[in-house]
């Protein structure tokens, strides 16, 4: 595998353009989609399979160090992560981990099952009814094999969205938060940047101001494979107590006791 | 704008005034960067936008009270001594001496001496300098004379205290204060801050004077020519600098002259009187007149003919033409044709109804656009009958900026080359060949015309190239930067200029017909280098180390200066105030004019002046070249005032608490029959809401570029208002509801979007609401987003207009909110 590829989202220089989220959609000619109401600008509410590149807009009043409001805007999109749930689910090798360490999905050999849709812990994956198949973003895949930045990168009129190794941007992003935090951000953290953290760490990493979850971010997202075992020994043990329970029933039954 | 944007990095303080981040946010990189790099953003808006969310600072005022937070913090820096007294003392007429006959509202509450209320005009006899026997301005530079134009304006503003803009603009006074230090205190030798403006000001009955208020408060600190520093005009489209210097406009020809008055400009000879002054150097005006009437009229401009000034057309009055005034005529019938031509009045105009009314009254009506717009499909308005309207309505598809060739003049004077990238579709033209085409039609049907008037018309020129409809546009520019009309040699003999050749500079100009220049800032853009024409809009060279103004990047007017008034970076004996805001300073041991001579203005950028003019040279130590004084103006040739004065929009919750003067006195207000431009009294119960309007980052203008694009379109789920959550719960409101904002013109249907960023003021002790409505959205759009298609928020304002230059008040009147769809 050569060097890893990574994009750093820094929410800090983030302006809301939506210039990423519309380079998206044009470049990857995804399609039109009915809004809803989400009760700001941000639109859509979430991920969809025309919607790889999301924006987010959040208001935060005394989120600004100086205790005003702050309005955190945030380009979301997929993580890639190291240890990807859609790839570790996916039964036909469609979703593969390309040279570059990002997470595509080939339309060719998906079968729609879905299994990768609720694997997914950021819910990225989407499904489209049309092409009966699984969706997100592949980072440009066809551009980033041709020399090319993926498109939102491009269109990121502020360096919020960088792309590069990610070697070279994990460490540039420490250094970020270390002068954010000496400007009052005291929330300013990194998130997926470690790769001995969560999900072996995730090629698509975030400076963020605020808790993961103030961004619809889980605060420590794990792979819902990873609760299967505890979850099949919670089952067994559950079992266990009640057919115990049962076992001791027929005990006290038996032993006809003054009010049987 | 006097600056350049990727400058704004060197800001120690950037106040924006508009919505940049969400307006500009390409040339917004740059105040990232000057944030890096330590500057702090202050945010100054009604409302909390995208802008705000990067800001350090976000101080809201109420709509309509630019004037007192500017005059505030004029007050403010003459107070603590926070300005840059060397620089106000040479490189401004704060030392010179006015007439002792003239008052400000200090002592005539709220008016200018001259006040004729009869006519609502000032007679300006009193503005004036008191001048010496060799009629130059008396000078004070102590600044302690009471009739130096400093102390006049310390007394002027000393009424706009902390405590008054807490009452008018709404603004906690401990906040104004910490933002008034923060931006005042950065200034001096080794600091300066940038302040950006947009449609915020412009859009007022003072908008003028709204952005001359900044620019004195850029002159007080120093701020102006110097690096980070700058007043920093941020345009509303791609191209309005283009649109502007080549005079798309009313008033003004290309590059600046005055449009011809009838009655005060009869021919050449008094229009050149009039219109030139006796310094600065605008002494040159002769020769880009005649230069201009050489590129229009060609051959048939000479001498004796006063080189076609009379086919010129003429005035009627200052604000005949302008764009509000000319909708008045249409709805009076006195128009009966109209050519819209990349343009959507039918939405974007202000009182839009009048303007759809007024269409109605055409008899035929043209449209040249991209799509097909509301002002092409008027008759289709909801609430018309199309069988009422009897104009005939034309449409011609045009070809957008990615199908033709040509330039794109941005915010910072940037003249920028673009290549056609593909062909229009079938019977689509770009804008020059349709313009062109029709003069070859028209120079047809007139060919016989024996009248004088037509002649003109006859003799111009409207082709480029080889095919006549379809011009050259590298030509059109060659005709814009100007070329020789014959040999030119110096005295010498030597050839300089061979007939045809393009023109390297203005300073070459002439006013005996020797050269052309459709617009005489631009020359230099197209040059000749080794007989081949290098049009020097297309260079591409980014900036670097050596240069971090990228000058070979496109080509900025004038002369390819990236920072305007730029001697100011330098003291008056020609050294950089500080090293770390050096731009050009004076080289004393620079190779001179010529072989003997020494010393040369060096540096970052082009020369604002002369390059060899010493600085104890005259005029050496004067910055501000195009005024006829050659310094910076505190005292200013407005119609409203020699210094901007507070006072309320023309629709306004409040009584101006600054003085009896309610509005500006010499507002223009159409009178429009049939009850088409109502306005709201003074704290109307009925209207008791300020409203503004705005765009955003999503969509583009009237929406024609975007409400089709279901990309953009669906970024935004539907027309909306931004409402506070304290408004909200006074009227029952939900988030998400449908609400009816109503001014006295009109009524729309619009999404409440409830939100945190919109707070009420305090002013005066009462509150006040205020809400936000973008005016994006039109009837037309996208089939699958029913949210693409909207009520239009222009049919809510009024046909009112500053008095200088006639724009509209869409950033401050009055409205009525009420629940669900009435």
């Amino acid at each position: 595998m050569v060097r890893t590829l990574a994009m750093f989202t820094d929410t800090s220089l983030c302006i809301g353009c939506r210039a990423c989220q519309v380079a998206c959609k044009q470049w990857n000619e995804l399609g039109l989609e009915v809004p809803e109401w989400t009760g700001g600008y941000q639109n859509h509410a979430h991920f969809t399979d025309k919607t790889y590149r999301l924006v987010r807009f959040i208001e935060e009043p005394g989120g600004k160090p100086n205790g005003d409001l702050a309005w955190l805007l945030m380009s979301d999109v997929c993580k890639h992560c190291a240890e990807a749930g859609c790839l570790d689910a996916c039964p036909t090798g469609a979703i593969y981990r390309t040279e570059y360490g990002t997470v595509n999905i080939n339309q060719d050999v998906c079968n729609g099952c879905r299994y990768c849709v609720s694997s997914c812990p950021f819910g990225v994956v989407s499904f489209n009814e049309s092409t009966g198949t699984a969706k997100k973003c592949t980072f440009c895949n066809d551009r980033i094999h041709n020399g090319l930045g993926p498109a939102c990168a491009k269109a990121c009129p502020t360096e919020s969205i960088q792309f590069g190794f990610r070697d070279e941007l994990v460490g540039k992003a420490a250094k970020r938060v270390e002068k954010l935090k000496a400007m009052g951000f005291k929330d300013a953290q990194l998130y997926g940047a470690d790769a001995k953290g969560f999900l072996g760490g995730l090629n698509a990493f975030f400076l963020l101001l605020a808790k993961p979850s103030t961004y619809d971010l889980p605060d420590n997202p794990r792979l819902p494979q990873r609760n299967v075992m505890v979850d099949s020994l919670l089952s067994i043990g559950s079992a266990l107590v009640v057919g115990l329970g049962v076992l001791l029933s027929f005990r006290e039954r038996g032993k006809g006791g003054p009010h049987a | 704008m006097t600056t350049n944007l990727i400058d704004m990095q060197n800001s120690d303080v950037i106040m924006a005034t508009s919505n940049m981040a969400e307006n500009h946010p390409v040339g917004f990189q740059w105040v990232m960067k000057a944030k890096e790099r330590g500057a702090k953003l202050i945010h100054v808006d009604p409302r909390y936008t995208r802008t705000s969310a990067a800001a350090d600072i976000h101080l809201p005022l109420r709509s309509g009270t630019n004037i007192a937070f500017f005059g505030g913090l004029i007050n403010y820096a003459i107070a603590k001594n926070l300005y840059f007294r060397d620089y106000v003392v040479h490189y401004t007429n704060a030392s010179f001496l006015i007439d002792p006959a003239f008052k400000t509202p200090t002592d005539l509450d709220g008016l200018f001496t001259g006040y004729d209320p009869a006519k609502k005009v000032y007679d300006r006899s009193s503005w004036k300098y008191q001048v010496d026997g060799e009629g130059n301005p008396r000078r004070d530079n102590t600044l302690k004379d009471p009739q130096t134009v400093f102390q006049l304006l310390k007394r002027h503003y000393s009424r706009y205290t902390p405590d008054m803009i807490e009452k008018v603009c709404g603004i906690p006074k401990a906040k104004f204060e910490e933002v008034a230090q923060l931006y005042c205190s950065n200034s001096g030798p080794e600091k300066t801050g940038a302040i950006t403006y947009a449609l915020n000001l412009t859009q007022h009955t003072n908008g003028v004077e709204n952005i001359r208020s900044l620019c004195m408060l850029q002159l007080l600190l120093g701020n102006v020519g110097r690096p980070g520093g700058g007043v920093v005009a941020l345009r509303g489209h791609a191209n309005v600098q283009g649109a502007t210097d080549l005079e798309l406009l009313y008033h003004e020809l290309p590059g600046y002259l005055p449009m011809p008055l009838r009655d005060q400009h009869p021919d050449l000879k008094t229009y050149l009187e009039r219109e030139t002054p006796k310094g600065g150097f605008w002494v040159n005006r002769p020769k880009f007149m005649v230069s201009l009437l050489k590129a229009f009229y060609g051959d048939a401009a000479t001498k004796d003919n006063d080189f076609g000034y009379q086919w010129l057309p003429k005035r009627a009055s200052a604000d005949a033409y302008s764009h509000q005034h000319m909708f008045v005529d249409m709805y009076e019938g006195k128009i009966k044709g109209f050519l819209a031509d990349g343009q959507n009045p039918a939405v974007g105009g202000p009182n839009a109804k009048l303007t759809r009314a007024a269409m109605a009254k055409l008899d035929w009506l043209l449209v040249v656009d991209i799509f097909l717009t509301e002002t092409a499909e008027f008759w289709k308005a909801p609430g018309i009958n199309a069988q009422d309207i009897k104009t005939e309505v034309f449409f011609l598809p045009a070809a957008p900026a990615a199908e033709k060739d040509g330039s794109l003049t941005n915010t910072m004077r940037l003249i920028q080359w673009h290549d056609k990238a593909v062909t229009p579709p079938g019977d689509v033209h770009s804008d020059a060949d349709f313009f062109c085409s029709l003069a070859h039609r028209l120079q047809k049907l007139y060919a016989g015309s024996k009248k004088d008037r037509d002649k003109g018309f006859l003799a111009a020129n409207f082709t480029y190239g080889a095919k006549p409809d379809e011009p050259e546009m590298v030509e059109v520019l060659k005709e814009i930067n100007g070329v020789a009309t014959e040999d030119i040699t110096d005295k010498d003999g030597k050839l300089v200029y061979r007939k045809g050749q393009p023109l390297n500079s203005f300073a070459h100009l002439t006013d005996d017909g020797k050269t052309t220049s459709g617009c005489w800032i631009y020359t230099g853009v197209t040059v000749e280098v080794d007989g081949k024409l290098v049009n020097k809009a297309a260079g591409r060279k980014p900036a670097d180390d050596k240069d971090y103004l990228a000058h070979g990047w496109g080509f900025a007017w004038p002369a390819n200066r990236r920072i305007l008034y730029n001697r100011a970076a330098a003291d008056l004996r020609g050294k950089p105030w500080s090293e770390k805001k050096k731009l050009i300073w004076w080289d004393a041991n620079a190779p001179g004019q010529k072989p003997e001579d020494k010393g040369k203005w060096v540096g970052l950028d082009v020369p604002d002046f002369n390059a060899f003019l010493a600085p104890d040279a005259k005029n050496g130590d004067k910055p501000f070249i195009m005024r006829t004084d050659l310094v910076g103006g505190f005292f200013g040739p407005l119609n409203d005032g020699p210094f901007p004065e507070h006072y309320e929009p023309v629709e306004s919750p409040t009584k101006n608490l600054l003085s009896k003067t309610q509005i500006n006195p010499v507002v223009k207000i159409w009178k429009v029959p049939d009850q088409k431009n109502e306005l709201a009294p003074v704290g109307s119960p009925d209207y008791p809401y300020v409203i503004t309007t705005y765009r955003l980052t999503e969509h583009h203008l009237s929406g024609v570029m975007s409400r089709y694009l279901p990309m953009l379109a669906e970024l935004h789920h539907s027309h909306f208002a931004e409402i506070s959550h304290e408004l909200a719960r006074e009227l029952g409101i939900e988030n998400g509801e449908k609400i009816t904002v109503l001014s006295p013109r009109g009524k729309v249907h619009v999404t409440a979007m409830v939100t945190h960023r919109i707070k009420p003021f305090t002013i005066n002790g009462k509150t006040v609401h205020q809400i936000g409505v973008p005016w994006h959205w039109g009837w037309k759009g996208v089939d699958e987003l029913p949210g693409s298609r909207g009520d239009i928020t222009n049919d809510l304002s009024a046909t009112v207009g500053d008095p200088n230059v006639y724009i509209q008040e869409t950033k401050a009147f009055v409205c009525n909110v009420k629940k669900g769809v009435v």
